[in-house]
């Protein structure tokens, strides 16, 4: 996951001396690991969708439907992880800073959507957000905005799944932040604002672009919480896992394929993208 | 804990590949659809009760449920079921097709192209039926709600569709254009498409959306059971279509597991008059309705009902190409204008 660090390619060989014993060993078992658990099922997938061709793989990804579902798809997973990003970093903030009665139980609290069943929580969050629903009701009435059965459910499910990988990531780097760089910047005569963002805030940079990307990771694939909420109405509010479903009861292995590799690619693509700024963050405002 | 236990015991049987067990006791895997769960709980615990094989074991009966395309996938990747009880004669003729441990011939095998239980799709609306729905054009009218499932997710679903689709075929002779359009209607009527037939039932009683709901008429008597007849009412339309869920031995399964003939007796004991009066106490129209109870049978209104089989469908093999695949008449409906 990490990027090299510079200078790294000159320095590299492939048998290094090194203090430490059993780096043949270790990483064989990495490679081996990887590939059983990842790699392997991920090339069927490679594989199966290449039976395809490209005409055929070529008109799939361009279906209007398809297109929709991995727009909404891709979409919600965004804005949910942008909101788990800023709301995660203040809840971290929160537990880790403060010293309050039940603090363990939140915190404890964090984790449940990690546990939680997702069917559990899409019907949940379909219960209080449906136009009868408690919540529902109000924001339709008072706002005239409508969550349940809406993109904007979907967005809700996963804003739900997404936090833990946000405060859970950042967290710790948070406790390990020396608190005396904070009273140095203080003394020197930066404001509460500057401290927070010049100070505090770079330094928790790669933390969260790795909880932003691993929110957004989970968003994208998530299935179970969200079809409960989403209304699955081809065009406006159809999920691509849902789609990729749809395909499979069809009989249509090679399109679910071919819809599960677009999604892949993307997916990967982003991440990739996520990557490059931890490692240029790491490189511009050096390790915590 | 009890759902629980029978998911474990469902999940050891298939490790234990049918094998019977120390106890004497054989044992056999009915894999099913959603909404037999009820029907079959009671079912087996008759047929076990009352069934001994030729040298004196009892035999034990496991379930399996889920959505019926689905359980056929499942057992066409290997899931050890002894018998298959699902609701669309095509994903048995798929098992039948991809595996060829059910013969092609399977619907032969027993009585009435092996369904020894029918049903029928009907419509639930909102006491005193506000929205005045007597009808299917009722359901293609403006600012009504109709809550149905997927028909690409679900199998219920698909009759659903095909029964529409039937009113339609007769209203408009025949004309594929405008029916398609009439069917469409209803369709964007729907505010939400439920992935099963349950979920459908949660919308519709518990979220209370919409104003109708297309379902089988087993579930739909159970809705009123489960949610209150106080609040709902079963509506017939004037034509309907006859769904029959058909039962199959995977005799590939049960040969190896050496359960052949106690799957063909379990299957044949839903034909005795036990097993019909059990079908008609939970809802599914028996096929000797003489076998069962007068009471139960005359919950069943008798309507009009196309057949699957009939011209207009053609079977699984003629509807599911026409109107379920990628790109096929359902998809149309929701293609936006170019």
């Amino acid at each position: 996951m990490t990027a090299a660090a510079p200078g790294a390619a000159q320095t590299f060989r492939w048998r290094r001396r090194s203090v430490l014993p059993g780096f043949g060993l270790s990483m064989g078992y990495t490679i081996a690991y990887l590939s059983l658990i990842v790699l392997i099922p991920l090339a069927g997938l490679a594989i199966s969708s290449a039976s395809l061709g490209w005409t055929e793989f070529w008109r799939i990804a361009t279906d209007q439907r398809v297109l929709k579902a991995l727009q909404l798809s891709f979409g919600a997973a965004m804005i949910a992880a942008i909101v788990n990003t800023v709301f995660g970093v203040l809840v971290a903030w929160v537990l880790v800073r403060y010293r309050f009665p039940g603090r363990r139980w939140l915190d404890a609290a964090v984790d449940l959507p990690f546990a939680l069943p997702t069917a559990v929580a899409g019907i949940a969050l379909a219960t209080l957000y449906a136009p009868n629903g408690p919540f529902g009701a109000i924001l339709d009435d008072w706002f005239n905005i409508k969550v349940g059965f809406t993109p904007t459910g979907v967005t809700m499910a996963l804003i739900f799944v997404g936090l833990p990988f946000v405060v859970r990531t950042v967290q710790p780097v948070l406790q390990e932040i020396d608190r005396e760089t904070e009273e140095v910047s203080a003394t020197l005569g930066a404001g509460r604002w500057r401290t927070v963002t010049r100070v505090i805030l770079p330094g928790l940079l790669p933390a969260i672009l790795t909880g932003f990307a691993l929110a957004f990771a989970r968003g994208v694939g998530e299935y179970g919480s969200v079809i409960f909420i989403a209304g699955n109405l081809p065009y406006q509010s159809e999920i691509a896992p849902l789609l990729i479903i749809i395909r499979l009861e069809e009989n249509n292995y090679a399109g679910a394929t071919a819809i599960a590799a677009i999604m892949l690619v993307i997916s990967f693509a982003m991440l990739l993208v996520v990557n490059l700024l931890q490692g240029w963050s790491r490189r511009y405002f050096g390790h915590v | 804990m009890h759902r629980l236990a029978i998911a474990l015991a469902a999940a050891m049987m298939a490790v234990a590949c049918g094998q019977q067990n120390s106890a004497g006791e054989v044992s056999l895997l009915n894999v099913s659809y959603d909404p037999t769960r009820e029907f079959y709980e009671e079912f087996n615990a008759d047929f076990s009760a009352t069934y001994k094989t030729e040298d004196g074991r009892s035999v034990k009966v496991s379930m399996s449920h889920s959505g019926s395309g689905k359980q056929a996938r499942a057992v066409m990747d290997g899931l050890d079921a002894d018998v298959a009880t699902l609701a669309l004669q095509g994903d048995i003729d798929l098992i039948a097709r991809n595996t060829g441990k059910i013969p092609a011939d399977w619907r032969g095998k027993f009585a009435s192209n092996s369904a020894p239980y029918t049903s029928t799709i009907v419509f639930v609306v909102r006491k005193g039926n506000p929205k005045k729905i007597k009808d299917w054009n009722d359901l293609a009218a403006t600012g009504v709600a109709v809550v149905t499932p997927n028909p690409k997710t679900s199998g219920g679903a698909r009759w659903n569709y095909l029964a529409a689709w039937a009113y339609g075929a007769k209203t408009f002779s025949g004309d594929d254009a405008r029916i398609a359009k009439f069917v469409g209607t209803i369709y964007k009527n729907a505010p939400i498409l439920d992935t099963g037939a349950r979920g459908s039932t949660t919308t519709f009683a518990q979220r209370e959306i919409g104003d109708v709901l297309i379902t089988w008429e087993n579930e739909a008597f159970l809705t009123l059971d489960e949610f209150g007849a106080d609040k709902f009412e079963i509506v017939y339309p004037s034509v309907s279509i006859l769904a029959e869920p058909p039962v199959a031995v995977v005799e590939g399964n049960a040969d190896k597991h050496g359960t052949r003939k106690v799957a063909e007796d379990y299957l044949m004991h839903l034909y005795s008059p036990a097993g019909q009066k059990i079908a008609a106490k939970h809802y599914f129209r028996p096929v000797n309705p003489a076998d069962a109870d007068p009471a139960d049978v005359a919950r069943f209104k008798q309507i009009e009902m196309v057949r699957i089989d009939d011209p207009l469908f053609g079977g699984w093999a003629g509807a599911q190409p026409k109107h379920f695949d990628e790109g096929a008449l359902f998809d149309q409906i929701y293609q936006p204008a170019r």
